[in-house]
Protein backbone atom coordinates (compact mmCIF):
# COMPACT_ATOMS: atom_id res chain seq x y z
CA UNK A 1 0.00 0.00 0.00
CA UNK A 2 2.68 2.47 0.79
CA UNK A 3 4.44 1.98 -2.13
CA UNK A 4 1.73 2.20 -4.35
CA UNK A 5 0.68 5.42 -2.69
CA UNK A 6 3.70 7.07 -2.67
CA UNK A 7 3.93 5.99 -6.89
CA UNK A 8 0.52 7.37 -7.69
CA UNK A 9 0.82 10.49 -5.48
CA UNK A 10 4.61 11.29 -6.61
CA UNK A 11 4.88 11.60 -2.86
CA UNK A 12 7.50 10.99 -0.12
CA UNK A 13 5.65 8.12 2.17
CA UNK A 14 6.91 7.19 5.67
CA UNK A 15 5.66 4.37 7.39
CA UNK A 16 5.89 3.22 10.93
CA UNK A 17 5.63 -0.69 12.06
CA UNK A 18 6.78 -3.01 13.72
CA UNK A 19 7.80 -5.53 11.75
CA UNK A 20 10.74 -4.07 9.59
CA UNK A 21 11.34 -7.32 7.43
CA UNK A 22 8.12 -6.55 6.46
CA UNK A 23 8.08 -3.00 5.56
CA UNK A 24 11.62 -4.11 3.76
CA UNK A 25 9.94 -7.09 1.42
CA UNK A 26 6.46 -4.87 0.48
CA UNK A 27 8.97 -2.19 -0.84
CA UNK A 28 8.47 0.89 1.71
CA UNK A 29 11.20 3.33 0.99
CA UNK A 30 11.01 5.16 4.42
CA UNK A 31 10.81 3.02 7.04
CA UNK A 32 10.79 3.92 10.82
CA UNK A 33 10.49 1.23 13.24
CA UNK A 34 7.53 1.31 15.66
CA UNK A 35 7.14 0.98 19.30
CA UNK A 36 4.83 -2.52 19.17
CA UNK A 37 2.57 -4.38 16.77
CA UNK A 38 -0.77 -3.42 18.92
CA UNK A 39 0.36 0.28 19.30
CA UNK A 40 3.24 1.42 16.81
CA UNK A 41 2.84 5.07 17.97
CA UNK A 42 2.68 4.87 21.47
CA UNK A 43 3.60 3.23 24.38
CA UNK A 44 1.88 3.63 27.92
CA UNK A 45 4.10 1.61 30.13
CA UNK A 46 5.23 5.32 31.36
CA UNK A 47 2.19 6.23 31.85
CA UNK A 48 -0.03 9.22 29.49
CA UNK A 49 2.87 11.18 29.29
CA UNK A 50 5.82 8.65 28.25
CA UNK A 51 3.22 7.79 25.85
CA UNK A 52 2.88 11.25 24.28
CA UNK A 53 6.93 11.75 24.43
CA UNK A 54 7.69 8.49 22.72
CA UNK A 55 4.68 9.57 19.73
CA UNK A 56 6.27 12.97 19.75
CA UNK A 57 9.84 11.41 19.22
CA UNK A 58 8.59 9.42 16.28
CA UNK A 59 6.61 11.84 14.69
CA UNK A 60 9.43 14.15 14.62
CA UNK A 61 11.82 11.19 12.87
CA UNK A 62 8.95 10.59 10.62
CA UNK A 63 8.78 14.25 9.38
CA UNK A 64 12.84 14.06 9.24
CA UNK A 65 12.52 10.92 7.23
CA UNK A 66 10.31 13.24 4.51
CA UNK A 67 13.12 15.54 4.13
CA UNK A 68 16.21 13.00 3.54
CA UNK A 69 16.91 12.73 -0.01
CA UNK A 70 17.15 8.77 0.16
CA UNK A 71 18.48 6.63 -2.99
CA UNK A 72 17.36 3.04 -1.46
CA UNK A 73 14.77 1.48 1.13
CA UNK A 74 15.95 3.23 4.49
CA UNK A 75 15.90 2.75 7.86
CA UNK A 76 15.24 5.53 10.31
CA UNK A 77 16.46 4.66 13.62
CA UNK A 78 16.47 6.33 16.70
CA UNK A 79 19.46 8.22 17.31
CA UNK B 1 -4.35 -27.09 -35.83
CA UNK B 2 -4.00 -23.51 -37.59
CA UNK B 3 -1.57 -21.22 -35.78
CA UNK B 4 -1.78 -17.78 -36.24
CA UNK B 5 1.39 -15.68 -35.31
CA UNK B 6 1.90 -12.01 -34.09
CA UNK B 7 4.82 -10.15 -35.03
CA UNK B 8 5.86 -6.26 -34.64
CA UNK B 9 7.31 -4.42 -37.64
CA UNK B 10 10.67 -5.23 -36.67
CA UNK B 11 10.52 -9.08 -36.73
CA UNK B 12 8.03 -9.00 -39.75
CA UNK B 13 10.64 -7.04 -41.83
CA UNK B 14 9.21 -3.98 -42.37
CA UNK B 15 12.08 -1.66 -39.99
CA UNK B 16 12.80 -0.31 -37.10
CA UNK B 17 12.33 2.38 -35.37
CA UNK B 18 11.20 4.48 -38.06
CA UNK B 19 8.69 2.29 -38.76
CA UNK B 20 6.99 1.40 -35.19
CA UNK B 21 3.91 3.33 -36.23
CA UNK B 22 3.29 0.85 -38.11
CA UNK B 23 -0.71 0.00 -38.55
CA UNK B 24 -1.89 -3.23 -38.17
CA UNK B 25 -1.91 -5.78 -41.15
CA UNK B 26 -2.08 -9.58 -41.99
CA UNK B 27 -0.27 -11.53 -44.23
CA UNK B 28 -0.69 -15.01 -45.55
CA UNK B 29 1.35 -17.93 -44.07
CA UNK B 30 4.61 -17.28 -42.01
CA UNK B 31 6.77 -14.32 -41.85
CA UNK B 32 10.53 -13.74 -40.10
CA UNK B 33 10.66 -16.22 -37.06
CA UNK B 34 7.28 -18.35 -37.94
CA UNK B 35 9.19 -19.51 -41.09
CA UNK B 36 11.19 -21.57 -37.96
CA UNK B 37 8.25 -22.22 -36.29
CA UNK B 38 6.60 -24.36 -39.79
CA UNK B 39 9.82 -25.87 -39.52
CA UNK B 40 9.19 -26.80 -35.97
CA UNK B 41 5.82 -27.66 -36.82
CA UNK B 42 6.50 -29.89 -39.08
CA UNK B 43 3.07 -31.16 -40.15
CA UNK B 44 1.64 -31.36 -36.71
CA UNK B 45 0.63 -27.53 -37.46
CA UNK B 46 0.41 -25.51 -39.80
CA UNK B 47 1.11 -21.25 -39.59
CA UNK B 48 -1.64 -20.24 -41.42
CA UNK B 49 -1.37 -16.62 -41.24
CA UNK B 50 0.53 -13.52 -39.33
CA UNK B 51 -0.87 -10.35 -37.63
CA UNK B 52 1.82 -7.43 -37.55
CA UNK B 53 1.77 -4.45 -35.51
CA UNK B 54 3.88 -1.14 -34.63
CA UNK B 55 5.16 -1.30 -31.55
CA UNK B 56 4.19 2.50 -31.34
CA UNK B 57 1.26 2.25 -33.13
CA UNK B 58 -0.10 -0.60 -30.85
CA UNK B 59 1.19 1.39 -27.91
CA UNK B 60 0.06 4.43 -28.36
CA UNK B 61 -3.65 3.49 -29.68
CA UNK B 62 -3.98 0.14 -27.40
CA UNK B 63 -7.48 -0.08 -27.32
CA UNK B 64 -8.57 0.64 -31.15
CA UNK B 65 -5.10 -1.64 -31.78
CA UNK B 66 -6.25 -4.77 -29.97
CA UNK B 67 -9.49 -4.31 -31.37
CA UNK B 68 -7.86 -4.30 -34.92
CA UNK B 69 -5.37 -7.11 -34.78
CA UNK B 70 -8.26 -9.16 -33.19
CA UNK B 71 -10.27 -9.19 -36.18
CA UNK B 72 -7.55 -10.08 -38.22
CA UNK B 73 -6.68 -12.77 -35.79
CA UNK B 74 -9.64 -14.26 -35.97
CA UNK B 75 -10.05 -14.10 -39.78
CA UNK B 76 -7.75 -16.71 -39.93
CA UNK B 77 -9.86 -18.78 -37.46
CA UNK B 78 -6.77 -20.16 -35.53
CA UNK B 79 -6.64 -23.06 -32.66
CA UNK B 80 -4.01 -21.17 -30.82
CA UNK B 81 -2.20 -17.76 -31.13
CA UNK B 82 2.09 -17.55 -30.90
CA UNK B 83 3.05 -14.02 -30.37
CA UNK B 84 6.71 -12.84 -30.23
CA UNK B 85 8.95 -13.80 -28.47
CA UNK B 86 9.33 -10.43 -27.50
CA UNK B 87 13.15 -10.96 -25.13
CA UNK B 88 13.18 -7.57 -23.07
CA UNK B 89 11.69 -5.39 -25.71
CA UNK B 90 9.19 -3.11 -23.16
CA UNK B 91 6.81 -2.24 -25.70
CA UNK B 92 6.65 -5.17 -27.87
CA UNK B 93 6.05 -7.26 -24.55
CA UNK B 94 3.58 -5.46 -24.00
CA UNK B 95 1.96 -5.58 -26.91
CA UNK B 96 2.11 -9.24 -27.24
CA UNK B 97 0.83 -9.90 -23.96
CA UNK B 98 -2.36 -7.50 -24.69
CA UNK B 99 -3.13 -9.08 -27.87
CA UNK B 100 -2.65 -12.67 -25.58
CA UNK B 101 -5.47 -10.95 -23.23
CA UNK B 102 -7.38 -9.91 -25.75
CA UNK B 103 -7.67 -13.23 -27.85
CA UNK B 104 -8.17 -14.92 -24.83
CA UNK B 105 -11.09 -12.43 -23.56
CA UNK B 106 -12.70 -12.23 -26.69
CA UNK B 107 -12.08 -15.41 -28.79
CA UNK B 108 -11.09 -17.77 -26.25
CA UNK B 109 -8.04 -18.64 -27.81
CA UNK B 110 -5.16 -20.32 -26.17
CA UNK B 111 -1.90 -18.14 -26.35
CA UNK B 112 1.65 -18.74 -26.17
CA UNK B 113 4.48 -15.89 -25.42
CA UNK B 114 7.91 -15.19 -24.62
CA UNK B 115 9.76 -12.67 -22.63
CA UNK B 116 12.62 -11.94 -20.67
CA UNK B 117 11.71 -12.36 -16.89
CA UNK B 118 12.10 -8.54 -16.67
CA UNK B 119 9.87 -7.30 -19.26
CA UNK B 120 7.27 -5.17 -18.36
CA UNK B 121 4.43 -7.06 -20.39
CA UNK B 122 5.40 -10.18 -18.31
CA UNK B 123 3.96 -8.38 -14.89
CA UNK B 124 0.98 -7.29 -16.85
CA UNK B 125 -0.30 -10.23 -18.56
CA UNK B 126 0.93 -13.84 -17.35
CA UNK B 127 -2.19 -14.68 -16.49
CA UNK B 128 -3.57 -14.61 -19.84
CA UNK B 129 -1.15 -16.39 -21.94
CA UNK B 130 1.42 -19.07 -21.26
CA UNK B 131 4.44 -17.27 -21.41
CA UNK B 132 7.95 -18.85 -21.68
CA UNK B 133 11.44 -17.64 -20.30
CA UNK B 134 13.79 -16.13 -22.73
CA UNK B 135 17.15 -14.80 -22.62
CA UNK B 136 17.03 -10.87 -23.01
CA UNK B 137 18.04 -10.31 -26.72
CA UNK B 138 16.81 -12.24 -29.76
CA UNK B 139 20.30 -14.32 -29.56
CA UNK B 140 17.93 -16.77 -27.74
CA UNK B 141 14.93 -16.94 -31.00
CA UNK B 142 15.50 -20.82 -31.73
CA UNK B 143 15.35 -22.08 -27.76
CA UNK B 144 12.96 -19.42 -27.35
CA UNK B 145 10.41 -21.00 -30.14
CA UNK B 146 11.36 -24.21 -30.04
CA UNK B 147 9.76 -24.24 -26.21
CA UNK B 148 6.76 -21.42 -27.85
CA UNK B 149 6.13 -24.57 -30.60
CA UNK B 150 5.47 -27.31 -28.39
CA UNK B 151 3.07 -25.78 -25.45
CA UNK B 152 1.41 -24.37 -28.88
CA UNK B 153 1.14 -27.84 -30.02
CA UNK B 154 -0.29 -28.98 -26.40
CA UNK B 155 -3.17 -26.20 -25.98
CA UNK B 156 -4.13 -26.63 -29.61
CA UNK B 157 -4.75 -30.77 -28.80
CA UNK B 158 -6.08 -29.15 -25.61
CA UNK B 159 -4.12 -31.78 -23.90
CA UNK B 160 -3.94 -31.14 -20.24
CA UNK B 161 -1.24 -28.77 -18.73
CA UNK B 162 1.52 -29.20 -16.21
CA UNK B 163 3.27 -26.77 -13.81
CA UNK B 164 4.28 -23.81 -14.72
CA UNK B 165 7.92 -25.07 -13.86
CA UNK B 166 7.29 -28.25 -15.34
CA UNK B 167 6.28 -27.00 -18.30
CA UNK B 168 8.69 -24.25 -18.57
CA UNK B 169 6.62 -20.97 -18.83
CA UNK B 170 5.80 -18.37 -15.82
CA UNK B 171 3.85 -18.96 -13.60
CA UNK B 172 -0.04 -17.78 -14.48
CA UNK B 173 -1.07 -17.72 -10.71
CA UNK B 174 -3.59 -20.49 -11.41
CA UNK B 175 -3.68 -23.25 -8.45
CA UNK B 176 -4.87 -26.45 -9.29
CA UNK B 177 -5.90 -28.88 -6.39
CA UNK B 178 -5.02 -32.76 -7.15
CA UNK B 179 -4.47 -35.61 -4.48
CA UNK B 180 -0.22 -36.68 -3.97
CA UNK B 181 0.27 -40.05 -2.76
CA UNK B 182 2.32 -38.73 0.39
CA UNK B 183 0.61 -36.39 2.97
CA UNK B 184 1.76 -32.49 4.02
CA UNK B 185 2.96 -33.41 6.79
CA UNK B 186 5.38 -35.79 5.42
CA UNK B 187 6.31 -33.89 2.56
CA UNK B 188 7.12 -30.94 4.81
CA UNK B 189 9.38 -32.87 7.03
CA UNK B 190 11.21 -34.04 4.08
CA UNK B 191 12.04 -30.78 2.74
CA UNK B 192 12.86 -29.61 6.18
CA UNK B 193 15.37 -32.56 6.30
CA UNK B 194 16.57 -31.85 2.65
CA UNK B 195 16.89 -28.21 3.72
CA UNK B 196 19.15 -29.04 6.53
CA UNK B 197 21.22 -31.22 4.63
CA UNK B 198 21.63 -28.75 2.08
CA UNK B 199 19.80 -30.53 -0.70
CA UNK B 200 17.95 -29.07 -3.29
CA UNK B 201 13.71 -28.79 -2.54
CA UNK B 202 10.99 -27.26 -4.21
CA UNK B 203 8.22 -25.07 -2.14
CA UNK B 204 4.93 -26.31 -3.02
CA UNK B 205 3.90 -22.37 -1.72
CA UNK B 206 6.05 -19.95 -3.55
CA UNK B 207 5.57 -16.48 -1.58
CA UNK B 208 4.56 -13.62 -3.91
CA UNK B 209 7.89 -10.96 -5.06
CA UNK B 210 7.20 -8.18 -4.18
CA UNK B 211 8.09 -4.85 -6.24
CA UNK B 212 9.90 -1.76 -5.20
CA UNK B 213 9.87 1.86 -6.70
CA UNK B 214 12.65 4.29 -6.44
CA UNK B 215 12.00 6.59 -3.29
CA UNK B 216 9.96 10.14 -4.26
CA UNK B 217 11.99 13.13 -3.72
CA UNK B 218 12.25 13.95 -0.14
CA UNK B 219 9.97 17.62 1.11
CA UNK B 220 11.94 20.69 0.79
CA UNK B 221 9.55 22.97 2.88
CA UNK B 222 8.20 21.32 5.74
CA UNK B 223 6.11 24.65 6.75
CA UNK B 224 3.67 25.13 3.96
CA UNK B 225 3.90 20.97 3.74
CA UNK B 226 0.43 19.23 3.80
CA UNK B 227 0.51 15.93 5.53
CA UNK B 228 -1.61 12.64 5.50
CA UNK B 229 -2.78 10.26 7.93
CA UNK B 230 -3.27 6.56 6.70
CA UNK B 231 -3.38 3.20 8.56
CA UNK B 232 -3.91 -0.17 8.09
CA UNK B 233 -4.30 -0.74 11.64
CA UNK B 234 -7.96 -0.30 11.13
CA UNK B 235 -8.94 2.40 13.56
CA UNK B 236 -12.27 3.45 11.96
CA UNK B 237 -14.68 5.67 13.71
CA UNK B 238 -16.99 4.42 15.95
CA UNK B 239 -19.91 1.69 14.22
CA UNK B 240 -17.45 0.74 11.17
CA UNK B 241 -19.93 2.82 9.17
CA UNK B 242 -17.93 1.65 5.74
CA UNK B 243 -17.91 -2.20 7.29
CA UNK B 244 -14.32 -2.05 6.52
CA UNK B 245 -13.80 -6.36 7.18
CA UNK B 246 -11.71 -6.97 10.04
CA UNK B 247 -9.84 -9.07 8.29
CA UNK B 248 -8.81 -9.66 4.43
CA UNK B 249 -10.36 -6.39 4.02
CA UNK B 250 -11.25 -5.46 0.37
CA UNK B 251 -11.99 -1.89 0.90
CA UNK B 252 -10.43 1.06 2.62
CA UNK B 253 -12.05 4.20 4.27
CA UNK B 254 -12.42 8.10 3.77
CA UNK B 255 -12.51 9.83 7.14
CA UNK B 256 -12.69 13.16 8.04
CA UNK B 257 -10.80 14.74 10.56
CA UNK B 258 -11.19 18.72 9.89
CA UNK B 259 -11.61 20.11 13.67
CA UNK B 260 -10.66 16.75 15.44
CA UNK B 261 -7.90 17.25 17.49
CA UNK B 262 -7.43 13.66 19.64
CA UNK B 263 -8.86 10.04 18.71
CA UNK B 264 -11.01 9.54 21.58
CA UNK B 265 -11.69 6.24 22.26
CA UNK B 266 -15.77 7.02 22.76
CA UNK B 267 -15.18 8.16 18.54
CA UNK B 268 -12.93 6.01 16.82
CA UNK B 269 -12.15 2.02 17.51
CA UNK B 270 -9.91 -0.54 16.04
CA UNK B 271 -11.70 -3.23 14.26
CA UNK B 272 -8.94 -5.17 13.12
CA UNK B 273 -8.63 -8.61 13.46
CA UNK B 274 -4.94 -9.11 13.67
CA UNK B 275 -4.30 -7.46 17.02
CA UNK B 276 -4.97 -7.47 20.49
CA UNK B 277 -6.46 -4.36 20.68
CA UNK B 278 -6.63 -3.47 24.28
CA UNK B 279 -4.39 -0.23 23.65
CA UNK B 280 -6.44 0.86 21.06
CA UNK B 281 -9.38 0.63 22.80
CA UNK B 282 -7.78 2.73 25.22
CA UNK B 283 -6.10 5.37 23.06
CA UNK B 284 -6.41 5.06 19.37
CA UNK B 285 -3.52 7.52 18.82
CA UNK B 286 -1.36 4.40 19.67
CA UNK B 287 -1.99 3.80 15.74
CA UNK B 288 -2.87 7.30 14.20
CA UNK B 289 -1.26 9.99 16.00
CA UNK B 290 -3.73 12.03 15.52
CA UNK B 291 -3.48 14.55 18.48
CA UNK B 292 0.62 14.51 18.51
CA UNK B 293 0.61 15.61 14.75
CA UNK B 294 -2.16 18.65 15.90
CA UNK B 295 0.32 19.76 18.36
CA UNK B 296 2.75 19.64 15.92
CA UNK B 297 0.63 21.34 13.54
CA UNK B 298 -0.29 24.15 16.34
CA UNK B 299 3.18 24.65 16.62
CA UNK B 300 3.72 25.21 13.15
CA UNK B 301 5.96 22.33 12.83
CA UNK B 302 4.50 21.56 9.50
CA UNK B 303 1.92 23.36 7.25
CA UNK B 304 -1.46 21.36 7.41
CA UNK B 305 -2.84 17.99 8.61
CA UNK B 306 -4.60 17.06 5.55
CA UNK B 307 -8.50 16.89 6.37
CA UNK B 308 -9.07 13.46 5.51
CA UNK B 309 -7.91 10.30 6.92
CA UNK B 310 -7.30 7.01 5.42
CA UNK B 311 -8.03 3.58 7.51
CA UNK B 312 -8.15 -0.22 6.28
CA UNK B 313 -7.03 -3.44 7.85
CA UNK B 314 -4.02 -4.96 7.20
CA UNK B 315 -4.40 -8.59 7.67
CA UNK B 316 -4.97 -11.31 5.67
CA UNK B 317 -5.42 -8.50 2.95
CA UNK B 318 -4.19 -9.68 -0.62
CA UNK B 319 -1.15 -8.30 -2.46
CA UNK B 320 -3.35 -7.01 -5.32
CA UNK B 321 -6.04 -5.05 -2.91
CA UNK B 322 -3.03 -3.78 -0.81
CA UNK B 323 -1.79 -2.24 -4.30
CA UNK B 324 -5.01 -0.86 -5.52
CA UNK B 325 -6.02 0.45 -2.04
CA UNK B 326 -2.45 2.00 -2.40
CA UNK B 327 -3.58 3.36 -6.27
CA UNK B 328 -6.62 4.66 -5.71
CA UNK B 329 -5.60 6.70 -1.97
CA UNK B 330 -2.62 7.87 -3.77
CA UNK B 331 -4.94 9.19 -6.76
CA UNK B 332 -6.81 11.09 -4.09
CA UNK B 333 -3.94 12.79 -2.09
CA UNK B 334 -2.13 13.79 -6.00
CA UNK B 335 -5.34 15.10 -6.53
CA UNK B 336 -5.70 17.07 -3.08
CA UNK B 337 -2.21 18.45 -3.45
CA UNK B 338 -1.01 16.58 -0.03
CA UNK B 339 2.84 16.82 0.19
CA UNK B 340 3.81 13.98 2.04
CA UNK B 341 1.86 11.14 4.26
CA UNK B 342 2.84 9.34 7.31
CA UNK B 343 1.07 5.53 7.48
CA UNK B 344 1.15 3.53 10.18
CA UNK B 345 0.84 -0.26 10.53
CA UNK B 346 0.49 -3.09 13.33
Amino acid sequence: MTREIEKAADIPVVQIATIVPIMLTVGTNRIVPGVAIPHPVGDYSNGPEGDRRVRRELLERALKALQTKIDEQTIFEKE
Amino acid sequence: MRVVHYLNQFYAGKGGEDKADWKPEAAPGPVGPGLELKKLFGDQAEVVGTVICGDSHYGENMEAAQAEVIKLIESFRPDVLIAGPAFNAGRYGVACGNVCQGAAEKLGLPAVSGMYNENPGLELYRKYAYIVSTPDSARGMRAALSKMAALALKLGRKEAMASAADEGYFSRGIRKNFFRPVNGAERAVEMALARLRGQPFKTEYEMPVFKRIAPAAPLTDLKTAVIALITSGGVVPRGNPDHIRVSSAETFGAYDISGVTDMKPEDYESIHGGYDRYWAGVDPDVIVPLDVMREMEREGVFGKLHDTFYATTGTGTSVAHAERFGQEIGEKLRKAGVSAAILTST
